[in-house]
């Protein structure tokens, strides 16, 4: 048997169940490879004794025949930008210095009351803003993957720690958040699964907010059906967050081995992008043969707005988080630099406690937003964005599911594309369309480079029909067959 | 449109972020190439189209009126950098 760490949700459940190890072992094993693989940077607090605290209180419920469900005693990590109670929540950033919540968020609560075990809050892009994890404050997160030469690469972001964690087996899945990109753009670069729900699936109450517009959680783990089992503890309606959707959360797991016989599945013309890798193309094209051979029928779609997303994002995102950053003041929590006015202490405090990349969002978004140049920026990239959702609207009159690439890149050495911002944002060219559209995507590993490195295809569905995501998703897993492992495992050595 | 050093001025007084009056001119630069690129979108025709507001056409949730939460000036208070009794502190603001 695979070491306890190295098993996915599925075959700790059935573990658990058959009583062949408890959740305290597993809690422990995943500590163990959390403190093996310090080296990766995954985590900014491990969070030990809840751990234990939790999985001992999960064994003790399996042992009176009260245990809860397929999460029920197993170990997941938690991206640093879900407020948790009583542990220290940082969005990556200065400015939340020492902010411990006196409440957990709702989709934590929904995977405390389904019985999973919390091991540590994991590193990320400073307020979700990046797609390499070089913006964290708490420093960057080394991809398990490494370069042909051995060369440190990113794990890809923001959601970098999360994806690091569980594709070093340190445990077998984790919670992010997806903003243009940032849980589907990491699976890629690190070889697993990882899935943006549509936007109001997963409630956004209790996680720190970037792009209120475009923000949701998602799972990541090793498998779809695992992915699957944590997106339907996840999801559900919250009376506290408005934009949560009033709507069944349907049998997420069932529904992924539905298979793809009949399905109709769109290629997008214009996701071929001008230098991308022929690797990706032939991998893509790979992906689209394995669903037909499946039974799956391929048809061409045109989304003729797509090279107008990022740019429109590049818009509305800043703008949202100049508007949701307001917050951090230096008054009620986390940094406060002294100033001689209340406004200098402001400016003192929002200077030293954001990040370069932070700053400069929040300054585009602030100027967007002034007097005289709203219409013609805000509202432009709110009409574009319309146009948008019209493209995808209108495909899937013709189709049930898209398939792209995830990512125009595999995973790229720690440092590069930090001094041009433009091509650090078109690593998300692909992922950031269904953000725009509150559509659900999920990233599933179907390759190899020729530097021997991941990469995902995407899978994009109509809204809350994440069933035919899964499907798909699920199809391409069984066909891809992907089992290469990454350099850096958690508990070896 | 492009911004020069007074622009960066103002935008960071307006998002209340200290730039240093060296960094105005290469942050002007930097902001100059996203605006530069994002600017790309004049060229897509958006006549009559209605500006998106919200993702997955959903309609607001309406709750009763009510007092849900409240009382609890410690759990409020207990992240705060600087308080006097049940208030948060700050520093002067009217002389």
């Amino acid at each position: 048997m695979s070491k306890l760490n190295e098993l996915t949700i599925a075959q700790a459940q059935d573990g658990l169940a058959a009583g062949d190890f408890t959740a305290v072992d597993l809690a422990e094993a995943s500590l163990a490879a959390a403190k093996a693989a310090k080296d990766l940077n995954a985590f900014i607090t491990l969070t030990p004794e809840i751990a234990r605290a939790r999985a001992a209180a999960s064994d003790a419920r399996r042992a009176k025949g009260e245990a809860l469900g397929p999460l029920d005693g197993v170990p997941v990590a938690v991206k640093d930008l879900f407020c948790t109670e009583g542990v220290l929540s940082t969005a990556a950033s200065h400015i939340l210095d020492g902010f411990v919540p006196t409440y957990e968020s709702t989709v934590g609560r929904n995977l405390i009351d389904a019985g999973a075990v919390m091991i540590g809050k994991t590193n990320l892009d400073e307020f979700a803003m990046g797609s390499s994890n070089m913006t964290s404050y708490y420093g960057p997160v080394k991809n398990p993957w490494a370069g042909p030469a051995g060369e440190d690469l990113v794990p890809g972001g923001s959601s970098g720690g999360s994806a690091a964690a569980v594709a070093a087996r340190i445990c077998p899945g984790s919670l992010g958040t997806d903003t243009g990109g940032s849980i589907r753009q990491p699976a890629s670069l690190c070889g697993i699964v990882g899935m943006k729900p549509t936007y109001g699936r997963c409630s956004r109450w209790g996680i720190v907010a970037f792009a209120s517009s475009l923000d949701q959680a998602g799972p990541f783990a090793r498998t779809v059906e695992d992915a699957a089992i944590l997106l339907g503890a996840m999801a559900g309606h919250d009376p506290k967050d408005s934009t949560s959707a009033p709507h069944e959360v349907p049998d997420f797991r069932a529904a992924a081995q539905g298979g793809v016989k009949g399905l109709k599945v769109g290629i997008p013309r214009e996701y071929t992008m001008d230098g991308m890798p022929s690797e990706i193309q032939a991998l893509w094209d790979q992906g689209a043969a394995w669903l037909k051979d499946q039974g799956a029928e391929i048809k061409e779609v045109s989304l003729p707005h797509t090279k107008y997303a990022l740019p429109a994002y590049y818009i509305v995102a800043p703008a949202e988080a100049s508007s949701n950053l307001a917050r951090y003041d230096g008054v009620r929590y986390g940094l406060r630099v002294d100033g001689d006015t209340l406004d200098d202490m402001y400016a003192n405090t929002r200077g030293e406690g954001f990040g370069a990349e932070v700053r400069r969002r929040v300054l585009i978004g602030t100027y967007v937003l002034s007097a005289g140049y709203y219409d013609a920026y805000y509202v432009k990239a709110q009409k574009v964005r319309t146009r948008i959702l019209e493209d995808f609207t209108k495909a899937f009159e013709d189709v049930d599911v898209l398939l792209t690439p995830t990512a125009p890149n595999a995973a790229f050495p720690i440092g590069a594309k930090m001094d041009d911002p433009i091509a650090m944002y078109l690593n998300d060219v692909f992922t950031v369309p269904a953000n725009l559209a509150g559509l659900p995507g999920i990233s599933v590993p179907a390759g190899l480079d020729k530097d021997g490195l991941p990469l995902g295809l995407q899978l994009v569905g109509r809204p809350f029909d994440e069933e035919t995501v899964l499907r798909a998703a699920k199809a391409i897993e069984d066909a891809a067959g992907f089992d290469a492992l990454p350099k850096y495992l958690g508990g070896q050595g | 449109m492009s911004l020069d050093k007074n622009d960066v001025r103002r935008v960071a007084f307006l998002a209340r972020i200290k730039v240093d009056e060296a960094d105005l001119e290469p942050v002007a630069q930097d902001l100059n190439n996203i605006i530069g690129w994002v600017e790309q979108l004049a060229e897509v025709d958006t006549d009559g189209v209605e500006p998106m507001t919200g993702a997955a056409g959903l309609t607001m949730a309406r709750r009763d009126d009510v007092v849900t939460d409240g009382g609890d000036p410690e759990k409020v208070l207990s992240n705060a950098p600087d308080r006097v009794g049940d208030f948060y502190a700050v520093p002067k603001v009217v002389e």
